[in-house]
C-alpha cells in the first residue's frame, strides 16, 4: 500500500446529438455535485467528458436515476509547481519507467496547478512521482480544489 | 453514343416462337412441364413427397398449370433446413455449379445447377441481353461480383449464349474500371444500378464519356427508380434496362425489361410465376399487387415448386408493344419480411443479432440499421449500444470496439458497413415487433 493516492474521475460517454452535454451539466447542478475541473474529448461521432467532481459516487447515481451511462475511473491528480518546466520534468519521469499515458488534462489549483493523469498503471505512476519527489493530491484535496 | 429513341430503336428477339408465343401455347408447353416437373420431385425430392403427401396430393392430380395451386410453397427457411444439398432431384455428382446468396441465419442459400441448367441460365440472360438490342458483335463489361453471387456469373453465362465478348471486371476500383471499359471498347456493361450511376458519374468527372462505346446497360440486383434510370441513360448516352433474378431460381435472367419499359418480361416458359394475395394466398388478378412465387418448370439440379420470394409486385399479361406476348411483372413496391437489399445484398436484421451475439460481450445485441444512399452508393449504418460492463473512458478502446464490430458485420452480411456505437439502453426495446431498419433510400 502506501501510494494508493489515486482519485476518481467521473466519465460520460456522449452521443453526438443536440443539448446532450446540456443534458447532463443540469443533472449534475441539480444534484449539487460541483464540477471542479472537465475535459470534453471529441471524435466525429461521440464525445467523452472526463470530470473531476465534488461527489463522483453521487454524480454517477445522479446520472444512473435520469438513464445516463457514466464510469468511475482511476486517475492520478499531479501537482505541478508554477514553474517553467515542472510538467516536462514530471513527464519525463514517468516516459522512464515506461508508464503509458492514456490522456491528460489540467486545472489549476491556487497557487499551483493539477495535472490529471489516465494511465494503465495509476499506483505506478504514483509511485515513480513521488520517488522523484513530485506531489500528487489526494482525493479530498482534489474534490474540493480552490474552495 | 447516344441514346437511343423509342421511334428509331429496332427490336431484336432471341427466341420469337417462345417469347412471342400464344397464351394457349405457352399453357400448354407450361402444363406439359409442371406435369413432369412435379412427377420428378415427388419420386426424386423427400422434402416435397412429404410435403405433397402431407396436403394430400399426388403427382396424377395435377393435371395442366391450372393445378398449380394444389401444389405446397416452398420457403427460404425450407432450403435452409435443406441446406446444403436436401432439395437436389439428381445425384450429387450431377451438379455442375453452385451459387449462392446471404440465408436468414448466416448460413448461406445455396443453389445447385446441372449443367443443363447452367445452359438454360445462360439462354435466359442471352434473350435479355438480346432485348437491350446487343448481339455476338458486342463486348460486355461486366463489373457484378464474380464468386458465389450469382450476378457475375450470370451475366458471363449470358455473354457466353450469345456469342459476344464477356469482360469479366468483377466490382469495385472505378478507376480501372473505366479504363478498361475504355481500353476495350466495351459496348455494354453490367452491374447494380447504383453503381452504374456511380461509375457514370465518374466517368463524367473524368472526361472520358466521349471516348466509351458503350450503348447499353443491363441493371439490377436492386431495387432502382425510372428517375435513375434516365439519370444513366442521360450521362452515358446509353439505354439502360433493369434484369431481375434470385439464385434460387437461377440468378439474373428470370425477367427482363424492354426498351418499353412497362415491366419486367418473366421467361415463363422456365420460370412459372404467380402473383398471389398475402392474406389468403390466393391468385391476385393482373395488376394486383402481391406476393411473387415462382415455379421452376425445367430445372434439374434443384427444382423448386411455388417458391416464395417474398417480393411485392404485380402482374400484366397483355402483348407488350415490343411483340412479346410474355408476362411482366413490376417494378417491387416492399417485401413481406425485413430484407433489405444492400449494394446487390441481402440483409436481414437478424444476421446482425446473431453476429452481435457471436461477439460474446462488448455490444448488446440491440440495434438498428439505417440505410441511406449517398453519392449513388448504399451505405449501411449499423448502430450499436455499447455494453455497460465493457463500456471505457478510453476512446482508443470505443475505437478499437467499433472496429471489431465492423469486421464481425462485414464478415457475417458480406457488405461493409459503418458502425456507430451509441449509449447503452438508448434503442428501442423490442415490444413484439421492434423496428429495426429505417430506409432512406427513396426508391
Amino acid at each position: 500500500m502506501g501510494f494508493s493516492i489515486t482519485i476518481q474521475q467521473l466519465s460520460v460517454f456522449l452521443e453526438n446529438r443536440e443539448g446532450r452535454l446540456d443534458e447532463v451539466l443540469k443533472v449534475l447542478a441539480k444534484n449539487d455535485v460541483n464540477i471542479v475541473a472537465l475535459s470534453l474529448a471529441d471524435t466525429s461521432e461521440y464525445g467523452m467528458l472526463r470530470m473531476i467532481v465534488s461527489e463522483p459516487e453521487k454524480g454517477k447515481a445522479a446520472l444512473k436515476e435520469e438513464g445516463i451511462t457514466s464510469m468511475l475511473t482511476e486517475v492520478v491528480a499531479l501537482r505541478v509547481p508554477h514553474a517553467a518546466g515542472s510538467l516536462s520534468k514530471a513527464m519525463h519521469q514517468i516516459v522512464e519507467e515506461k508508464v503509458n499515458v492514456e490522456y491528460m488534462y489540467a486545472f489549476a489549483n491556487g497557487s499551483d496547478a493539477a495535472a490529471v493523469l489516465k494511465s494503465d498503471d495509476p499506483e505506478k505512476v504514483v509511485e515513480v512521482l513521488k520517488k522523484s519527489g513530485f506531489d500528487v493530491y489526494g482525493a479530498d484535496e482534489a474534490y474540493r480544489a480552490n474552495q | 453514343m447516344a441514346k437511343i429513341a423509342l421511334e428509331n430503336w429496332k427490336e431484336a428477339i432471341r427466341d420469337p416462337k417462345i417469347e412471342c408465343m400464344s397464351r394457349d401455347e405457352m399453357s400448354a408447353l407450361q402444363s406439359e412441364r409442371l406435369v413432369k416437373q412435379v412427377k420428378n420431385v415427388y419420386e426424386n425430392v423427400t422434402f416435397y413427397r412429404k410435403k405433397m403427401d402431407d396436403l394430400g396430393v399426388e403427382p396424377g392430380d395435377i393435371k395442366g398449370i391450372e393445378d398449380i395451386e394444389k401444389l405446397p410453397f416452398t420457403t427460404k427457411e425450407d432450403l435452409r433446413d435443406n441446406y446444403p444439398f436436401g432439395l437436389l432431384a439428381v445425384p450429387k455428382e450431377k451438379i455442375a455449379r453452385v451459387q449462392g446468396t446471404s440465408g436468414t441465419t448466416g448460413k448461406l442459400t445455396l443453389a445447385s445447377y446441372t449443367q443443363r441448367d447452367v445452359d438454360v441460365w445462360g439462354e435466359c440472360v442471352a434473350r435479355g441481353l438480346t432485348m437491350a438490342g446487343l448481339t455476338s458483335l458486342d463486348r460486355i463489361h461486366i463489373c457484378y461480383g464474380y464468386g458465389l453471387f450469382t450476378g457475375g456469373m450470370g451475366l458471363d453465362l449470358g455473354a457466353q449464349a450469345l456469342g459476344a465478348m464477356a469482360i469479366p471486371m468483377s466490382s469495385g476500383n472505378t478507376k480501372r474500371q473505366l479504363m478498361c471499359m475504355e481500353d476495350f471498347g466495351a459496348t455494354a456493361f453490367a452491374c447494380t444500378p447504383s453503381y452504374a450511376l456511380y461509375l457514370a458519374e465518374a466517368a463524367q468527372e473524368a472526361g472520358v464519356v466521349e471516348r466509351l462505346q458503350i450503348k447499353a446497360s443491363i441493371n439490377g440486383a436492386e431495387p432502382w427508380t425510372d428517375e435513375m434510370r434516365k439519370k444513366i441513360e442521360s450521362i452515358l448516352g446509353i439505354n439502360s434496362f433493369d434484369i431481375y433474378g434470385l439464385c434460387e431460381i437461377t440468378g439474373p435472367g428470370v425477367a427482363m425489361d424492354c426498351i418499353h419499359h412497362k415491366g419486367l418480361h418473366v421467361y415463363e416458359d422456365y420460370f412459372y410465376p404467380e402473383i398471389l394475395s398475402p392474406s389468403d394466398h390466393s391468385a391476385c388478378r393482373d395488376g394486383e399487387s402481391g406476393e411473387l412465387v415462382f415455379t421452376t418448370l425445367a430445372k434439374e439440379g434443384m427444382p423448386l415448386i411455388r417458391y416464395r420470394t417474398k417480393d411485392l409486385t404485380s402482374m400484366e399479361r397483355s402483348t407488350c408493344e415490343c411483340g412479346r406476348t410474355l408476362p411482366r411483372i413490376q417494378k417491387f413496391t416492399g417485401r413481406t419480411d425485413d430484407m433489405k437489399v444492400i449494394r446487390g445484398v441481402n440483409v436481414f436484421p437478424t444476421q446482425v443479432e446473431t453476429a452481435l451475439l457471436s461477439m460474446g460481450g462488448g455490444v448488446a445485441p440491440h440495434y438498428m440499421l439505417i440505410v441511406d444512399r449517398e453519392n449513388n452508393l448504399d451505405v449501411l449504418t449499423v448502430m450499436v449500444e455499447v455494453d455497460e460492463k465493457y463500456f471505457s473512458d478510453e476512446i482508443r478502446k470505443l475505437d478499437q470496439l467499433k472496429i471489431k464490430v465492423g469486421a464481425v458485420l462485414k464478415q457475417a452480411l458480406g457488405v461493409s458497413v459503418r458502425v456507430k456505437l451509441v449509449e447503452p439502453k438508448t434503442i428501442q426495446r423490442s415490444e413484439g415487433k421492434a423496428k429495426r431498419v429505417i430506409d432512406n433510400r427513396e426508391l
